[in-house]
């Protein structure tokens, strides 16, 4: 337990420290939401109607964006050897290494969630059922991420590949994501239904990304 | 005393230990007596009170142009000149002007909470101060991203130029972007003529925050300096004693 | 405490690095692994450390704690320092130490051997790359391990540093530790020698 307790608190420092990422994560989410009505049109219903989407696209990609460093860092400087190494299954280290990017990064993105609905114009209501969606979702965006992370970190290739290995995989997580928050704000579905498939996703996750990571991570390094 | 005088840090350091006093108390007595002008300036016949924001909105949304226009000359100084304190400007600059610009956004919002109904408007002119706030966060995220200040500076000197000359492009683009899609405004923040009841304190209020920006500017570039002192000397100790420390018999270690 | 390999086999990018390479170390002894540039002496360790799967052969550490797996059981000092500049020179220690399972220790005693007690509180970004790579020895004495894997372990570090490893290594060998070093320079102790790679 102090062994992963201590990776949790390392890998938060890290992040928060000077160099790190986890608030840039926070900037981009904001960019994105930012961007979208110079697209579509400074239309305030037509925003409200979409806020919900945008606000999980944003987020989606910000998740994404930021697990690129989740195993790389720890390559490039030797630290993954020594974990890969030590007496900690590597499942676990590997689920600790993502509790502490999504407490880092995924976290900071749901507080602003709140300030980015008001650029959006979506009402208290609408704004915390999307904030609760991502809270129930966005742990699955980073367990199912850290897979392609893992695999990424062992073909020496980051960023785009990564991007194109995982976006697929988050596609159940968006569609349950966004239903959940639309069923909240207008209906007709309950919203019950699309939650509780998003809490399962976010379950599954839980327990496939280790794993997964895990694997590639002790087959692919040299 | 020559600007050559004030380009060593040390001497900086000494000559604002004695302006930064008058410089509060100058902010101190000039938001005193801007606060007391907008609280007795008239309200509105159509706005009522709330024209009150005005006095707090237009000096932040003038500081946020005007501190990117300080970090820009800042930036000139540091890739033409090399001046030793234009980076330490620049960098202690950035916090401040998105500050004001975050403040900017506010009062902005919610000034305009009684007139569109809602606390955001995709008005060309707020729009334009959140896409200067952007920058400023991007700015202020490639200043923390860079351990060694001085590479960072050049980085950050680049940027800042970038942008001086893109704002002007993303202002108009955001205008016609924005008279494209909702062909009046319904609502101009400042208004072109004011009458004077309104606009002696609104000067007041602009100075008392410019002279509030260079005091925190002023203070903000010292500890600037004394964190650059620190981590001079933190890496000079680390240089030091490295050897005779080493050479004490690796005998005496834990089996 | 005995090392064993019988056959092993090392094949990386569908090159053969080296074959059927048989060797033992026991308890107390030092095994200086030599060859050219490319002759595979870095695969050989990252292969006792099981960071590489080998193409055949196998791997044994007699007489270890039954429980656990070669691996666990070894210290991999590489080229890379598996430091984090963000944290202070304490802070990396003791994420090691944490993490590894050592016993609560002294951390100034560790540093002071290592010759970087004046440094413990200063980001790590600060440190030379000899300096890094006394951090990472003072590793090896913050959690004991029986098995000590070094890559070329006195590279970067000056004439002192070179002497405190070779006492560090004195004192490991002493306390019934075992050592599997690569190296081009004499490191200054008895020492077993494993040539790979063919003759030179």
């Amino acid at each position: 337990m102090t062994a992963l307790a201590a990776l949790i608190r390392r890998d938060i420092s890290i992040a928060l420290r000077v160099g790190g990422g986890a608030l840039i994560g926070v900037l981009f989410f904001l960019t994105v939401v930012v961007l979208m009505p110079f697209a579509l049109g400074p239309d305030l219903p037509l925003l409200t109607r979409l806020g919900p989407a945008i606000l999980w696209l944003g987020a989606l990609l910000a998740s994404l964006l930021t697990l690129d460093r989740l195993f790389t860092a720890d390559h490039e400087d030797g630290s993954l050897d020594l974990i890969v190494m030590g007496r900690t299954p590597l499942e676990l280290a590997c689920a600790a290494k993502a509790l502490a990017h999504w407490l880092a990064a995924g976290l900071p993105l749901i507080v602003a969630t709140p300030v980015l609905g008001l650029l959006l114009n979506l009402d208290m209501a609408a704004t915390s059922a999307v904030a609760l969606t991502l809270l129930a979702g966005t742990p699955a965006l980073t367990f199912t991420g850290m897979i392609g992370a893992a695999l990424a970190v062992t073909l020496h290739r980051g960023g785009l590949l990564l991007a194109v290995l995982v976006l697929p995989l988050s596609i159940p997580v968006l569609i349950f994501g966004v239903a959940a928050s639309e069923a909240a704000i207008s209906g007709p579905v309950p919203f019950g239904a699309p939650f509780s498939i998003l809490c399962a996703l976010s379950l599954v996750s839980l327990v496939v990304g280790p794993f997964a990571a895990a694997a590639s991570l002790r087959h692919g390094l040299d | 005393m020559t600007l050559i005088d004030l380009a060593n840090p040390s001497r900086f350091l000494s000559l604002t230990a004695r302006l930064l006093p008058y410089l509060v108390a100058g902010t101190v007595v000039l938001l005193a007596i801007g606060l007391y002008l907008s609280a007795t300036a008239p309200d509105d016949y159509q706005q009522g009170a709330t024209v009150k924001i005005m006095f707090i909105h237009v000096p932040n949304a003038w500081l946020s142009m005007f501190v990117w226009a300080v970090m820009s000359a800042s930036a000139l100084g540091t890739l033409v000149w090399r001046h030793p304190l234009a980076d330490v400007a620049a960098k202690a600059a950035a916090p401040i002007g998105a500050s004001f610009t975050f403040l900017a956004l506010v009062t902005g919002s919610l000034w305009g909470r009684p007139m569109w109904g809602t606390y955001w408007e995709w008005d060309a002119r707020l729009t334009s101060v959140l896409i200067l706030f952007l920058m400023y966060l991007g700015l202020m995220a490639l200043w923390r991203a860079v351990e060694d200040p001085a590479r960072a500076a050049r980085a950050a000197a680049v940027l800042t130029l970038v942008g001086a000359i893109n704002l002007p492009i993303i202002k108009f683009s955001v205008d016609w972007w924005n008279t494209l899609h909702q062909p009046a405004s319904v609502f101009r923040m400042g208004g072109s003529t004011l009458d004077r009841a309104f606009l002696y304190p609104l000067l007041v209020m602009a100075i008392a925050f410019t002279v509030l920006f260079i005091t925190l500017h002023v203070a903000a570039m010292r500890n600037e300096i004394l964190r650059r002192r620190v981590r001079s000397l933190q890496m000079m100790q680390a240089r030091a004693a490295s050897n005779d420390v080493g050479a004490t018999s690796p005998a005496s270690q834990p089996a | 405490m005995r090392l064993l390999a019988s056959g092993l086999t090392c094949v990386r990018g569908g090159r053969e690095v080296f074959s059927a390479l048989t060797f033992e170390a026991v308890a107390g002894e030092l095994l200086a692994v030599t060859g050219r540039n490319g002759s595979g002496k870095t695969s050989l360790l990252r292969l006792v450390a099981g960071l590489l799967t080998p193409a055949g052969g196998s791997l044994a550490l007699e007489g270890g704690d039954t429980e656990l797996t070669l691996p666990e059981q070894a210290h991999y000092l590489g080229h890379r320092d598996a430091l984090k500049p963000a944290l202070s020179v304490l802070e990396n220690l003791q994420f090691w130490r944490d993490f590894l399972g050592g016993k609560p220790f002294d951390p100034a005693e560790s540093l002071a051997t290592v010759g970087l007690a004046h440094a413990a509180h200063l980001p790590a970004a600060y440190l030379s790359a000899g300096q890094r790579r006394r951090l990472s020895l003072a590793r090896l004495l913050a959690v004991k391990r029986p098995l000590w894997l070094l890559d070329e372990p006195t590279s970067a570090l000056d004439t002192t540093g070179q002497d405190m490893v070779t006492g560090l290594m004195r004192n490991h060998l002493a306390g019934g530790g075992l050592i599997v070093a690569t190296t081009h320079a004499p490191l200054g102790l008895t020492s077993k020698e494993l040539r790979i790679g063919g003759e030179q």
